[in-house]
């Protein structure tokens, strides 16, 4: 039986190793890459609290985080490709007029 | 049940041709111009004469006449209507002001023909009627505010008229300003009425106040508003010490010179002390003020009047110091005698002003009388009335002036309220009245031409000419009221009937038994009158010798008197005194003290610091917003971070 306080902990790993890759990478898709990391370390608790409290919701939640995150991936990812298309770069550092 | 005698229609008609010519004349052919503003006048004229016919038979019960069109203002107990108010003085006043303003417009036809802007003319001379004619009617002091602001904003206009020019102008600031000073103690004057009294209408006041007793040992609340009464008429009617802007005034056209600041609107002062008779009879030390000031600002301006040399600053200082005589007879509780000086007044001194237009417009605007002279021969239709004005206003029997000023001396010498004194400043006023006005009349008419002749080149001055028709009418009308328009009031001891004072004893409440006292010394009556037509003649003498028979004389004496002479011809600098020490401190203490101290220094140095600091603050607070995406998320993950370890603060300690 593993504790409960290994999953925390290693959520909060993946969490911070999210967070990190965010705030220092410069590539767009790097970024969204760790915004997933940060979703999926947050998915892990949920599971790990619902497996602990013998609950559904944190199951449920889950499944809306996975959602929201597929839709959010497929809004990012054309947003993305319509960076490159006009500025032919997907360095952050250049993207920073809030518009085209 | 009250006859219908529709007031209302009579100020109404002139505001009607204001609007019309005010809002359209500006495409109107001038003769349509002056039609509309002719005709409005004239009916209201009309309608006051049909009033008057009506009045005359009205039964003495229903007078005053008063009746409330509207309620203006109604706050608690208070409340203020437009109505109008006609007993026997505004009955007067009313007959005086259409008649000779319709007259004076008939005139304006002419003498405003080259001038431009005639349909603003027009339309600001039926404004003027308008609030001159509230003014007369009004039924309370309220309404008598509104006309007597009016009045002064028209004649700001008129004085302002040819606005180009710089000098106009400021004369037409300084009338308005000047006149402002007073209008702040008449404004006291009401505040004090309606605080202790709660009423502003005469029906209701004045009935309240007679059943006060007389202020005789200590001066009290009625003393006061008499005294701020009086400053309220001072400024209007230009009495010492706020005068000072009527000189100025001529600075506008020479028909508004006569209507407003000579016939009418100067002469409201006077009403509406005569209207609050039954305060100042009640009131012996604001009477006293009142006589002081009359007496003072006769003799004070007839002085200056002796050494101006441009005829229409003679006629301003002639007209301050008659009107002086008016407030004169009013401090001596001699209402009716001021009313009849101010109608025989608006009669003579109307048809001078017009007269000296006449003149101006036959010298193509010339107005230095060094430079006229044997002008008999050339305009003597306009030589003619003059004279009839001329010995009008010298108070030589029978024309209108000897009656009126007649009476005001006399009233001087024996009310209750009057003293030798007065009488004497008076007589030694109608000395000098008679010689600087005979002064004025020789210079003008006789002797040699002495105007430059360089101007016949131009074209419609090419040579002195008689003014139009439409012109010379009116002059001829007011002719011939400066010579009876005092017969109605031709005085008992001469065998009269004194009509006019009876007709307007009623609205004065005049006693019968001071009338009875009076009659008991006609002999003396008719010595002081003597003596004061010997006054006018003693004048009259002294300009023939001085400006006919030796016309060196005036400079040799204006030498000899050396300083003297400057002094008085320069009005004794009072503007420049005035400017010393009212203007300049004002404009010193408005540039150092309010603008660049407290505007410049305090407020809008408050303004411009908050804007900058807001800048500043702004400014480092702009970088946080770069626009990169990374550095938000670190302000994000920063936020998160400071959240969590205050958790874990709270969760360590608790």
């Amino acid at each position: 039986m593993v504790p409960i306080s290994y999953y925390l902990g290693l959520s909060a790993i993946l969490f911070s190793l999210g967070v990190v890759g965010f705030l220092i990478k410069r590539n767009l898709i790097t970024l969204f890459m760790s915004i997933e990391l940060m979703l999926n370390a947050v998915n892990l608790a949920f599971v790990a609290f619902a497996w602990q409290w013998k609950s559904l919701n944190g199951q449920v939640f889950v499944f809306f985080v996975m959602v929201v995150a597929a839709a959010e991936a497929a809004v990012g990812l054309a947003i993305i490709i319509a960076v490159f298309r006009t500025r032919e770069t997907l360095n952050v550092d250049r993207v920073n007029l809030l518009k085209l | 049940m009250k006859p219908h005698l529709h007031l209302w229609l009579i100020p109404l008609l002139p505001l009607v041709g204001a609007a019309i010519n005010g809002l359209l004349g500006r495409r109107f052919p001038k003769r349509a111009v002056a039609w509309v503003g002719n005709v409005f006048v004239g009916a209201s004229c009309a309608m006051a004469w049909w009033v008057f016919a009506r009045f005359l038979s009205l039964p003495h019960e229903m007078l005053p006449y008063v009746r409330d069109y509207a309620t203006w203002i109604r706050a608690g107990d208070f409340s203020v209507s437009y109505g109008v108010y006609l007993d026997q003085l505004s009955m007067v006043m009313v007959l005086a002001v259409t008649s000779v303003g319709f007259l004076i417009h008939i005139y304006s036809i002419g003498y405003m023909a080259h001038e431009g802007g005639y349909y603003r003319f027009f339309a600001y001379l039926n404004l003027f009627m308008f609030f001159m004619l509230t003014l007369v009617l009004a039924n309370n002091y309220l309404v008598m505010f509104i006309g007597w602001e009016g009045v002064g904003l028209a004649s700001y206009l008129l004085i302002g008229f040819f606005f180009l020019r710089d000098s106009a102008a400021s004369a037409g600031k300084k009338a308005f300003i000047v006149n402002r000073i007073g209008d702040f103690g008449f404004l006291i004057a009401l505040f004090l009425l309606i605080k202790h009294f709660g009423y502003l209408d005469f029906g209701r006041l004045f009935p309240m106040i007679s059943k006060l007793g007389v202020e005789n040992a200590a001066p009290g609340l009625l003393t006061a508003i008499g005294l701020l009464l009086m400053m309220g008429a001072a400024g209007k009617s230009a009495q010492l010490p706020l005068y000072v802007w009527l000189p100025d005034a001529m600075e506008g056209p020479t028909p508004v010179s006569a209507l407003i600041h000579a016939a009418t609107m100067v002469t409201a002062g006077v009403y509406m002390v005569a209207r609050s008779n039954v305060i100042f009879n009640r009131a012996p030390s604001a009477m006293l003020v009142v006589a002081i000031v009359g007496c003072l600002t006769a003799l004070f301006a007839a002085t200056i009047g002796m050494a101006q040399t441009d005829i229409k600053k003679v006629l301003a200082y002639s007209t301050i110091s008659q009107l002086g005589y008016m407030f004169l007879a009013c401090g001596v509780a001699a209402f009716s005698a001021g009313i009849f000086h101010l109608m025989t007044h608006a009669f003579f001194k109307g048809l001078l002003f017009l007269g000296a237009g006449s003149v101006i417009h036959a010298l193509g605007g010339e107005q230095d009388m060094r430079r006229m002279g044997g002008l008999r021969k050339h305009i003597p239709w306009t030589f003619w009335t003059m004279t009839a004005a001329t010995f009008a206003i010298a108070g030589i029997p029978p024309f209108a002036g000897f009656f009126s000023k007649d009476e005001i001396l006399w009233s001087a010498f024996s009310s209750r309220y009057g003293s030798w004194i007065f009488w004497a400043i008076g007589l030694l006023t109608a000395f000098l009245t008679s010689f600087y006005m005979f002064r004025l009349w020789f210079l003008t008419f006789f002797g040699e031409f002495r105007g430059a002749e360089a101007s016949a080149g131009e074209p419609g001055h090419g040579h002195i000419h008689e003014s139009p028709r439409v012109m010379l009418i009116p002059l001829a009308i007011l002719a011939v009221l400066s010579v009876i328009g005092g017969w109605i009031g031709w005085p008992e001891s001469l065998g009269g009937t004194q009509r006019f004072d009876h007709f307007l004893s009623p609205a004065f409440g005049t006693h019968a038994e001071e009338a009875a006292v009076a009659a008991a010394e006609h002999s003396k009556e008719l010595l002081l009158a003597g003596v004061s037509v010997l006054a006018a003649l003693l004048g009259l003498f002294l300009a023939w010798l001085l400006y006919q028979r030796r016309r060196d004389l005036p400079d040799k004496i204006a030498a000899a008197l050396g300083g003297l002479y400057t002094t008085v011809r320069d009005k004794y600098y009072v503007d420049e005194g005035y400017a010393a020490a009212i203007v300049q401190p004002l404009i010193k203490g408005s540039t150092y003290i309010l603008w660049r101290g407290i505007d410049a220094g305090a407020i809008d140095a408050t303004a411009n610091e908050s804007a900058e600091t807001a800048q500043h603050v702004s400014d480092a607070l702009r970088h946080m917003q770069s626009g990169n995406v990374r550095s938000y998320a670190g302000w994000v993950a920063a936020g998160a971070a400071l959240v969590i370890a205050y958790m874990v603060y709270l969760g360590v300690r608790g």
